[in-house]
């Protein structure tokens, strides 16, 4: 009881600095803050720009819904094994990772966020965790060790460890196109950020591994740690190799166009509802880093706003599958039938989630898939932008498989479901899906934090002279 | 089964120990002008508790030193959070240190520095991680 009090009391203050800070870096600029004193280049920075300030708030709204999620979800045997500590080291992680300004730094955030998510997966010890964290640990152990390798190259080049420097230094050299060793480099950081961040062929371990843990640390998974890979390659690829796009750009496009059809085609195979929603991660991975590599203030627009909107809806998605998963006692679509006669709440909040993902107008999806389409086009890159389009029909087909399925039909009954506290766990998914139905209505008030967002992105000079401060 | 009498390790242990202790402590305290800190002092302290592990047992041991070392992990963390969040009181930048010279009767001029108690939450971080490590796998059947 006194971890519960204490989580809600740290998640509710987190939540309301997080706000207090977007509010701030909106108002008065990029914010830094020289950790230890020491000036920017040769101590640690961290650094808070719109982008990676409204990130953490999401954050730590999800993180604060899963929470309220997990107390009727967890059972008492995790809980007991540290299940409340392991969950904010995971926090802890993720915020560092958006707000460092330094790669290294951004390494050690990783880790951090990694360790706990290798114990919240195993947390329970059942068969199904076991093996899969044995995947999970093999997969992330190798690619830490190409992050840090990578780290150790870039560092051999250009003699800096501060991203603003860095980015500066690279600007030196690359007046005539960048030196070829920076393009491997650049590469090799999309294979390690790829490998987190689950794009096209790197995505083959996450639809085992996520199928193993709890609801809402499914959730957590499914919301935060891709997203964070996701932000690495958007910061990575817009701050220090933007001087030579011909090579490196096109292949971060034609991936992320890879990873939608990857996605796709797994989100229509499986009769699975976890499988469903965890094949639509690698779809929307697919389509914010699409709106990266096309690199126009309209597409890098979109890809946050969708980035944000993908945050809310996937761990909405995932707290209502554990709903019905906790309901029926299984997640095979075939043996689910007539859930809306009895939980109509569940069902038509699961509607909504289901449009908002495949971006229907009003809801939040649509205006992010919008702007990364109309960037598509502006870039002159057609079949992206057309597949992008192709891909919310197949999505909205997967997910309403699962409405169709699920929630219409025969109504059955299930053992034990009367013990389930649907009321309790329907109170985070329900906000979830209202704050991205606002998102989605309300996208004109928030368009100028988006767009300020995009504006760091598409000019690197401004997150330098922040830094730097020249 | 008759119990093995290992009178002679159980004997220089008790020697052994408090010189494996002293070293690590001094290993820790020198850090900051000589190889050495929190990370190896902690590890080798950890090494003589383990070498007292080998020698008896897991509850002998237990009952000699009564620490719950999952505590002292947590103690060694608010440590160092403590330290680094102690900066923004005088408002520097979190994880500023501050260090002074002061003359001790018999000891002469020492330099305090706020990065040792830093480095002591390392230290007990250390000690419990590796002693919490080896008892679980140790005391698990």
């Amino acid at each position: 009881m006194a971890q519960r009090v204490t989580a809600v009391f740290s998640s509710i203050a987190t939540l309301i600095v997080s706000f207090l800070n977007v509010q701030k870096v909106k108002n008065a600029g990029i914010q830094t803050l020289n950790i230890s004193s020491w000036d920017a280049p040769f101590g640690i920075t961290l650094v808070s720009d719109m982008f990676s300030a409204i990130l953490v708030f999401t954050t730590s709204l999800i993180a604060f819904l899963c929470l309220l999620y997990s107390f009727k979800a967890i059972g008492e045997a995790r809980e007991k094994y540290y299940y409340y500590p392991v969950f904010h080291f995971l926090l802890v992680g993720v915020n560092g990772a958006f707000t460092t300004g330094d790669i290294f730094n951004l390494f050690v955030f990783f880790e951090v966020m990694l360790m706990s998510s290798y114990v919240l997966l195993v947390l329970g010890g059942t068969k199904i965790q076991l093996r899969e964290s044995i995947k999970y640990l093999l997969v992330n152990i190798i690619s830490s060790a190409l992050f840090v390798i990578a780290v150790a190259y870039l560092y051999s080049v250009v003699g800096t460890l501060n991203m603003a420097h860095i980015s500066a230094r690279i600007s030196e050299v690359s007046t005539n196109g960048m030196p070829g060793i920076l393009t491997v480099i650049a590469v090799l950081f999309l294979i390690v950020f790829g490998i987190k961040g689950a794009i096209f062929p790197l995505y083959f371990w996450m639809p085992g591994s996520y199928y193993a843990p709890p609801a809402p640390v499914l959730a957590l998974f499914g919301a935060l740690l891709t997203k964070v890979g996701v932000y690495s390659i958007t910061r990575t690829y817009t701050l220090f190799f933007y001087h030579d796009r011909d090579f490196t750009f096109q292949l971060l496009s034609i991936l992320a166009i890879l990873s939608v059809v990857a996605g796709v085609i797994g989100a229509i195979a499986y009769w699975d509802v976890k499988k469903i929603i965890i094949y639509n991660i690698i779809v929307a991975i697919g389509v914010i880093l699409y709106g990266v590599s096309v690199m126009n203030p309209t597409a890098i627009t979109g890809s946050v706003y969708y980035l944000i909107h993908d945050m809310l809806i996937k761990a909405a998605l995932f707290l209502l599958v554990g709903v019905i998963v906790a309901i029926t006692g299984t997640s095979n679509l075939k043996q689910i039938s007539g859930l809306i006669t009895r939980y109509p709440g569940l069902g038509w909040t699961f509607f909504i989630a289901a449009l908002s993902l495949a971006g229907i107008p009003p809801l939040s999806g649509f205006v992010g898939k919008l702007l990364i389409v109309q960037g598509g086009a502006a870039g002159e890159s057609y079949i992206g932008a057309g597949l992008v389009l192709m891909s919310s029909l197949l999505v909205l087909f997967s997910v309403m498989k699962i409405f169709i399925h699920g929630f219409w039909g025969q109504t059955r009954f299930y053992k034990g479901e009367d013990k389930v506290p649907v009321k309790w766990l329907l109170i985070s998914p329900v906000i979830l899906v209202v704050m991205s139905a606002l998102f989605g209505v309300g996208s004109e008030s928030f368009l100028p934090y988006i767009s300020q967002a995009a504006e760091t992105l598409t000019d690197p000079r401004i997150y330098i002279e922040a830094v730097l401060k020249e | 089964m008759m119990k093995i009498n290992n009178i002679i390790l159980e004997t220089s242990i008790k020697v052994l120990l408090f010189i494996i202790v002293l070293y690590s402590v001094y290993i820790f305290t020198a850090g900051h002008y000589y190889p050495g800190g929190g990370f190896i002092g902690g590890l080798m302290t950890a090494g003589a508790l383990v070498l007292l592990l080998i020698t008896y047992d897991i509850k002998t041991v237990a009952k000699i030193l009564p620490f719950n070392y999952r505590i002292l992990t947590a103690i060694g963390l608010l440590f160092a959070i403590g330290t680094s969040a102690g900066s923004i009181l005088f408002n520097v930048p979190f994880l500023t240190h501050a260090f002074t010279h002061v003359d001790v009767p018999i000891l002469g001029e020492l330099s305090l520095h706020t990065a040792t108690l830093f480095d002591l939450g390392v230290y007990f971080v250390v000690v419990g991680v590796t002693m919490t490590i080896i008892q679980t796998i140790g005391e698990d059947e």
